[in-house]
């Protein structure tokens, strides 16, 4: 391996900016963008025109030619856009590090923007006939990425004991996280176990509270080679190591097809990640794991080595990942109870995490691991201090 | 619910002459269950795609399944959805890994005969591991869809 170019510490993300969050925010998906990338520029000290790597979501509704001429970026000489939704956002920091590490580019930025708030159910457009594999799926009335999800819920409960009563822990300690982020959307509202188990069903067995929330706004984050972090406005946040993933035969979401569906991407990007990474689980004192659905939770715990396989749902009991416990996990308040913004707020809460500025500050946190949709093709990042 | 036109109108139904998969739907059409096979390793695939992951080949071809096949997988959708399903709500979904080969599975719905509504069963008594086979509900002239009815009845 001694002749491979490793990315390892680099790169540091040194600027992270974002919007308010809301069910409703008035400015555009492109305004939103710019707002979050200039508020991400202005953190660090660094100016627009300095920018020549961007990357984002192929979801992402503005392109890099807008973001640039909005902004007054001078000449760009790296893009690129991530697939697969909610699993795009570690890849798009990973690729404009590449690109930064290697000396194609300087300054890099990835964000995203988007107005799911305000914004039509992507499930409910419906075409002529369907294509692809939801020709298999969908006259069915597998229609959401709920019920898609809820399918391996169910199986996993099944293989492994898991109950509602885990999937509550869930709910419960990213609110709990949530309740003290005055920028979540669920910041004045506590969520008691009771409450949960009487909520209404959306797909069973995941009821209103497994699910995320259907925000309005944008993040974004910059980053620079290591020795340029050292004269930037904050304290630089290493990426120490970065891998995307997804294993043989993955179909996205309705990933029902391969050997075992209960081994999802997070399996694929963890074998690499970790490999690459001289940090190890047992290291790690706080993660921020995609959480658009509660299930996600402990099958990333499981898939990122943080215990074993069928143990994600008894991980979350006792408190162990809330404040206090052994992993806390989504301290902003993640996608449930934070705001869902395709997970690009778990990265910004990541860094804030390694700077110490979290309203949710975890004590010792020298290094941070943040992970992209599981359930799709994903990716994921270590953070360190 | 075949019978209902409004219903029928509005349900997401597959493109069912798409070059690579419009025999799964010939055959669902049918009364068959067919599922797509490596005619040089003999692996089966699903969904239908040109090249077996197994081993490159391109030599593809449609092998008839007994149609037997046990449940993997159940959720229960409930509101807000698709119009066409709303009337149906809460109501099953599940997935069936087959008797030739449980890596193949289908998702589908449980119901008691080709005609039977999907909210007919009691949701909460369908259990994974359970016996299914196959019966074929039309939607429209060119398509028929693969749902499954308890083994025994
Ligand atoms: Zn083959």
């Amino acid at each position: 391996m001694s002749d491979i170019l490793s990315i390892k510490d680099r790169t540091a993300i040194v600027g992270i900016g974002e919007t308010k969050f809301a069910k409703h925010l008035e400015p555009s998906e492109k305004e939103l963008a710019c707002i979050a990338i200039k508020s991400a520029l202005d953190d660090a000290g660094i100016h627009p025109s300095e920018v020549n790597a961007l990357s984002s979501y192929t979801m992402e509704s503005t392109e890099e030619v807008e973001i640039a001429r909005n902004l007054g970026m001078g000449n760009i000489t790296f893009f690129s856009q991530i697939h697969y939704g909610g699993g795009a956002g570690c890849g798009c920091v990973l690729h404009v590090a590449m690109a930064v590490a290697t000396g194609q580019a300087d300054v890099g930025v990835a964000w995203r923007s988007r107005k799911r708030g305000s914004g039509a159910r992507p499930w409910a457009t419906v075409g002529a006939r369907l294509h692809d594999n939801w020709k298999y799926t969908r006259p069915y009335g597998l229609v959401r990425p709920v019920d898609e999800i809820s399918l391996l819920t169910r199986r996993y409960m099944h293989e492994y004991g898991a109950t509602r009563e885990h999937l509550c822990n869930v709910a419960m300690a990213v609110r709990k996280h949530a309740n003290n982020n005055p920028n979540a959307i669920m910041y004045e509202r506590t969520l008691s176990r009771d409450e949960y188990m009487s909520a209404r069903w959306i797909s069973e067995p995941l009821c209103l509270f497994d699910n995320c929330l259907e925000t309005d706004g944008a993040l974004a984050c910059v980053i620079v080679r290591a020795d340029r972090a050292k004269d930037t406005l904050q304290k630089p946040v290493y990426l120490h190591a970065a891998s995307q993933g997804f294993g043989p035969q993955h179909q996205t979401m309705t990933n029902y097809h391969c050997e075992d569906p209960l081994l999802g991407p997070s399996w694929a990007t963890s074998a690499r990640l970790w490999s690459l990474s001289d940090i190890k689980p047992a290291d790690i004192k706080v993660a921020q794991l995609y959480d658009a659905f509660s299930p996600l939770i402990p099958l990333s715990l499981e898939g990122y080595g943080f215990c074993e396989r069928g143990e994600g749902a008894a991980f979350t009991e006792n408190g162990a990942i809330e404040i206090g416990g052994r992993l806390p996990v989504n301290t902003s308040g993640g996608g449930m109870s934070e705001a869902y913004v395709h997970g690009f707020n778990l990265i910004n809460e990541g860094v804030r995490q390694m700077r110490g500025t979290s309203t949710n500050q975890v004590t010792g946190a020298d290094s941070c691991l943040v992970t992209s949709g599981e359930g799709v093709p994903t990716g994921a990042l270590i953070l360190r201090t | 619910m075949a019978g209902d036109e409004k219903m029928v109108q509005d349900w997401p139904l597959p493109d069912t002459v798409e070059d690579e998969d419009a025999p799964f739907w010939q055959h669902a059409n049918a009364g068959e269950l067919a599922i797509q096979a490596c005619a040089r390793c003999s692996r089966l695939r699903h969904p239908a795609r040109p090249m077996c992951p197994f081993c490159q080949s391109r030599e593809r071809e449609w092998r008839v399944m007994s149609g037997h096949g046990r449940i993997w997988s159940l959720t229960i959708p409930h509101p807000p959805l698709l119009p066409a399903f709303m009337p149906y709500a809460p109501y099953n979904v599940i997935v069936v890994e087959l008797d030739e080969d449980p890596t193949i599975r289908l998702v589908g719905n449980l119901v008691t005969g080709p005609d039977g509504r999907i909210d007919e069963l009691d949701p909460h008594e369908i259990m994974i591991g359970e016996p299914v086979h196959t019966v074929f509900t039309r939607m429209a002239d060119d398509c028929s869809l693969v749902r499954w009815v308890r083994d025994g009845s």
